[in-house]
């Protein structure tokens, strides 16, 4: 058995159920450290930024799926959509944690933020066009919209570029992170243009 | 003492000490358990008076003051000044202060210090990012020193640099900025009382991360204007250049005075949050100039604030 199957073989004895398991732990923990002191004297701003963080990681590790699949055969086809819906919810949970404790209550200045502020116009766009793929990420969908589905799914490019970009623009001065962050996103992207290897090398 | 200028409050504005202290007490006390090592009343190390500059507002906790920083010479995250600055080294400490002055040179930090009195100044801060704290400074005003050095009467400016060590500064290694930090006020900005050097924090001697030795405050200004772990002083006769100007120069003018009416160009500034209020802690308006107004606001008169932000 090559690397490759070994791999494999260990990813499909994981039940796509476990991640939904899982993955409130990270929101989980990181409300308790707010609550209790161990997120730092301003709890808000860095719960925001953890959530809003791991969204993006969720996103790009969504993207990295079909790539690993065509250039390494590991594949985690299995889990792409527990790992797309993971993300939305992290994204809803960041987008929740900024309009009920950062700015809870101040609607106006919501509102204007959102209209006025181009890192947030553009972190929102990215959320309203998640939104459609997370509606449409149950099984009756994928057989109702056929092809459309595909072509649906394809709005993910754009939200994460849109993610990426929201980060880029919010920090101050030359930050490696959010560029790095960036990095990834546009390379799992130009790795799509590369023409598939051919079947036989892929059963090499 | 200065003594060059008035304002309309008394010695009786001033917090009896037996209050004063006993509120510092119970403020320090809780701060010394989690941060460990800071001892009892709070002007226990530093020998400084109380002033009549000081807000009566509640101080942040030592631990919010100490782990809550901005301080890029040593990473851009809020945790990366407590973490990494212990590699400072911050005696021997002087400063040069050149440009128009009679008596330029190096002045030692301990020398500095003979010549000044120190007071306890209690100010409001904001940050640039809508955060704001209140910190319990020890310092002496920026005017005496400049005094000192006597400023030559073509002087208009003044410029502040900070220490360049990358070695012992592991954020200047990489270009979040073009190093060292450079900052600078108008003269009569620098001159006003209420512009202080800060050598201590919680009557203690100031903590690195809070830039060590020796940093200005100047508490209506957004708080990157307050250098820090300052090496030069110059009197010049021209505005000179600032880093987060130089950065970018549409979202961080040279005055940068709070200004709840002047957005950041990707946030807005009406509103702010109290650090060290947990995880329900509410955002409060902004004042304008950080609620020093009555204060400063005449040093602007004529000028029109949304074009000098």
């Amino acid at each position: 058995m090559s690397v490759t199957d070994r791999i494999n073989a260990a990813i499909r004895a994981v039940p796509p159920r476990l991640l939904y398991i899982v993955a409130p732990l990270p929101a989980a923990w990181w409300l308790y450290l707010g609550l209790t002191g161990g997120l730092g004297p301003e709890p808000i701003k860095a719960l925001e930024h953890e959530l809003g963080k791991f969204a993006l990681q969720l996103l790009i590790a969504g993207l990295a799926v079909t790539p690993l699949r065509r250039h390494l055969g590991i594949n985690l086809m299995k889990h792409r959509r527990a790992i797309g819906v993971v993300a939305f919810f992290y994204v809803l949970l960041h987008l929740l944690v900024w309009l009920g404790l950062d700015m809870a209550g101040l609607w106006g200045q919501i509102a204007a933020d959102i209209v006025k502020r181009p890192y947030i116009a553009l972190g929102m766009a990215g959320f309203v066009l998640l939104i459609p793929l997370a509606a449409t990420s149950n099984a009756l969908a994928v057989r109702k919209l056929g092809v459309r589905w595909r072509k649906l799914h394809r709005l993910v490019y754009p939200a994460v570029l849109l993610g990426g970009l929201h980060y880029v623009w919010l920090v101050k001065g030359l930050q490696l992170e959010p560029l790095l962050y960036m990095a990834a996103i546009l390379g799992l992207l130009a790795v799509r243009v590369i023409p598939r290897p051919a079947r036989t090398a892929l059963r090499a | 003492m200065a003594g060059r200028w008035k304002n309309d409050l008394n010695w009786s504005d001033v917090t009896p000490k037996a209050a004063f202290l006993n509120r510092r007490q119970l403020i320090a006390g809780t701060a010394s358990l989690v941060a460990g090592g800071i001892a009892g009343p709070a002007l226990a190390g530093l020998d400084a008076r109380p002033s009549a500059y000081s807000t009566d507002e509640a101080p942040n906790s030592f631990e919010d003051i100490t782990s809550y920083n901005n301080f890029y010479e040593f990473g851009s995250g809020k945790s990366d000044p407590a973490d990494y600055s212990d590699a400072l080294t911050i005696d021997p400490w002087s400063v040069k202060i050149d440009g128009m002055v009679d008596r330029p040179g190096d002045y030692a930090f301990d020398d500095i210090l003979k010549d000044v009195t120190l007071e306890e100044r209690i100010y409001r801060l904001r940050c640039v990012e809508a955060w704001s704290m209140v910190v319990p400074w020890i310092g002496f005003e920026l005017a005496d020193l400049l005094g000192r050095a006597g400023v030559q009467p073509g002087a208009k400016y003044v410029a502040f640099e900070t220490l360049l060590r990358p070695e012992e500064m592991r954020g200047q290694r990489r270009p979040i900025l073009e190093w060292p930090y450079r900052e600078g006020l108008r003269l009569d900005e620098a001159m006003h009382p209420l512009t202080i050097l800060a050598t201590g924090l919680y009557g203690e001697a100031i903590p690195k991360q809070n830039g060590a030795p020796l940093r200005l405050v100047v508490p209506w200004k957004y708080g990157f204007k307050s250098i820090k772990s300052i090496v030069r002083i110059s009197l010049m006769d021209r505005e000179p250049p600032t880093s987060w100007n130089m950065a970018n120069a549409r979202e961080y003018g040279f005055y940068s005075n709070v200004n709840p009416e002047v957005d950041h160009p990707r946030w807005s500034q009406a509103t702010e949050r109290k650090v060290g209020g947990g995880l329900f802690a509410k955002r409060v308006p902004t004042r304008m100039f950080n609620g020093y107004g009555e204060e400063v606001a005449g040093l602007y008169r004529g000028m029109d604030l949304t074009e000098a932000y």
